[in-house]
């Protein structure tokens, strides 16, 4: 079964959007595109608001994906398992495309089938977790509000590339600011396997006012497909072999 | 973390309420709420005539991936490390379709409790108990990932160590499921979350040191210089020092051999317990003495095995001369 690369969006934030594009609609538009949206609300000991956390499950259930509200302090591991969460479902959603396609009509998930034919199915599910390739595009909301929580977004950031580079699958990363300096979106880093250089990009940002949740979703988007066509002239050099002659 | 909705809808399960199977029809009548995790809740359960525990969640991969370790598990004999698997269902209620297992309830004070209760000599009975298992899960290919002292009931008498929570439990090889910071090899910046041997035994030490910081600390500057700093501190901690050291920064192939260690560390205490009542004093006036007597048998072997050899290759030889000559 080939599943491709699977792609996700994950979309730091610790409040409401005010600028550009309702993110909602940004974010099913995605969904469209085969890509994946999680969203990671930060909180300290304020409280978000209603507004705010309607618009942060609104994100991940248009695009997909899987949305959960954090203390900072808890942020590392949050960030891991929401990854590692919607990787499941999204591997969990071509698995069940495949089992209708065998199993005919009436089935048309795992849940439908015994609990006893579960098991083999979820076998293949984790396999493929295991070995899948990855591609995470992290937008990471830097107004204001979210400056002294920052120092931990990057500190979640490298945990993350630590457990995802666990994986035999590859992987890349790339991180973009909203607000940026100029435009609404900045990137910081393009793609790569690993997060280390943002150790030395984080201490160096400035924070704003606005946050346009839209527009950076938008722009996360382009980038996606803008790199799908480049990629074509990278090869897979890590599956060389070297054989022992004796 | 704060749970979504669906999950602390299954956390308010009243008492009394019965959970019907939708497969196997099988009726368990809820007692009380035993534990909530982030992927699902544990309920003591009655079923027909005795208690047992149901875990219950809205995510039927995530009950089905313990099903499978909780299932391997049973088939390995001989160990106890995770409680027994009863029965695997579904159950509708109001339009909602929940997975849950139900499993051996194991009843218990956790590791870091029953320590503190029993005494610190205790420590190593548990610890050893737990690397026998480790290394019985080991050689069946399954890492257990995320150990800690919450996860570990002390069943009994006699003590037994149980583990409760199979979640975390990892194909040797591949990328670690579910981890707890400190307890987490990645965390302290000292290797990386594939799932090893040297992923749990980093975790057992880390439970060692645990017994005498039962808040845990905090990490500054990571890697071998702090956590052998925090170790150094306390005086309880120093009977373990070399052993800490060696599995803090991977360096036992597997929990036999981080056993024997251990047990080479205690033997000289254990004589002593009997006739003295400050075994801890002794126990490293005699660890020197003890580990030279452990290599001999280990050097003699090892020129048999040379001897052995010389023995076959100069055969070979004269057998290879013989055919030249004829």
């Amino acid at each position: 079964m080939r599943t491709g690369t699977l792609k996700q969006i994950l979309l730091i934030t610790d409040g409401c959007s005010n600028q550009g594009e309702d993110p909602i609609a940004m974010a099913a538009l995605a969904r469209e595109q085969g890509m994946t949206i999680n969203v990671i609300g930060v909180i300290e000991q304020d409280v978000i608001d209603d507004q705010g956390l309607k618009e942060i499950e609104g994100i991940a259930l248009a695009g997909g994906g899987v949305s959960q509200i954090v203390y900072s302090q808890q942020l590392s591991q949050t960030v891991q398992m929401v990854t590692r969460k919607a990787m499941t479902q999204t591997l969990q959603g071509v698995v069940n495309k495949e089992l209708q396609q065998i199993l005919g009509g009436s089935t048309t998930s795992m849940e439908d089938l015994p609990p006893e034919k579960r098991g083999e199915i979820m076998e293949v599910v984790d396999e493929l977790g295991e070995t899948v390739e990855l591609e995470v595009l992290v937008l990471v909301d830097t107004s204001a509000s979210m400056k002294h929580k920052l120092p931990t977004v990057k500190e979640a950031l490298l945990d993350l590339s630590l457990s995802l580079n666990a994986r035999s699958g590859s992987n890349r990363f790339s991180v973009f600011a909203f607000p940026g300096k100029r435009k609404e979106v900045e990137k910081l880093l393009d793609w790569t396997p690993n997060l280390e250089t943002l150790s030395s990009i984080f201490p160096k940002l400035t924070t704003g006012g606005i946050t346009p949740t839209g527009p950076a979703i938008k722009e996360a988007m382009s980038y996606f497909q803008q790199k799908r066509s480049l990629r074509r002239f990278l090869s897979n050099d890590d599956e060389q072999f070297f054989e022992e002659s004796i | 973390m704060m749970m979504n909705n669906s999950l602390k809808s299954l956390s308010k399960i009243r008492s009394g309420t019965i959970i019907s199977g939708k497969w196997h029809g099988k009726r368990y009548t809820i007692i009380k709420e035993l534990g909530a995790g982030a992927n699902g809740v544990v309920y003591l359960v009655r079923a027909s005539d005795r208690q047992a525990a149901l875990k219950i969640s809205d995510n039927p991969s995530s009950i089905t991936s313990e099903v499978n370790v909780l299932k391997s598990f049973n088939k390995v004999q001989g160990s106890a490390l995770g409680p027994s698997l009863l029965d695997v269902d579904d159950w509708n209620q109001n339009g909602h379709q929940y997975s849950f297992y139900v499993m051996e309830f194991i009843k218990g004070p956790d590791f870091l409790s029953f320590v503190q209760q029993k005494g610190p000599e205790w420590l190593e009975v548990l610890v050893l108990q737990l690397l026998s298992d480790l290394e019985i899960l080991h050689q069946n290919g399954w890492i257990f990932g995320d150990l800690k002292p919450e996860n570990l009931l002390v069943t009994g008498p006699p003590a037994r160590i149980r583990c409760i929570d199979v979640g975390g439990t990892t194909l040797n090889g591949r990328a670690i499921k579910e981890f707890t910071e400190f307890y987490d090899r990645g965390y302290w910046g000292m290797g990386s979350r594939k799932a090893d041997v040297g992923y749990d035994l980093f975790a057992v030490a880390m439970i060692i040191i645990n017994t005498a910081y039962p808040k845990r600390f905090n990490k500054t500057t990571g890697g071998e210089s702090q956590l052998m700093e925090m170790v150094r501190r306390k005086p309880e901690l120093k009977r373990f020092e070399p052993m800490l050291k060696k599995a803090l920064l991977g360096k036992y192939a597997s929990a036999a051999e981080m056993k024997s260690h251990m047990l080479g560390a205690l033997r000289p205490s254990q004589k002593q317990s009997v006739s003295s009542s400050t075994p801890k004093s002794r126990t490293q006036l005699h660890q020197k003495k003890y580990r030279t007597a452990v290599s001999k048998p280990k050097k003699k072997s090892r020129f048999l095995e040379t001897l052995l050899l010389i023995t076959a290759v100069s055969m070979i030889y004269v057998f290879y001369l013989y055919i030249q000559v004829l």
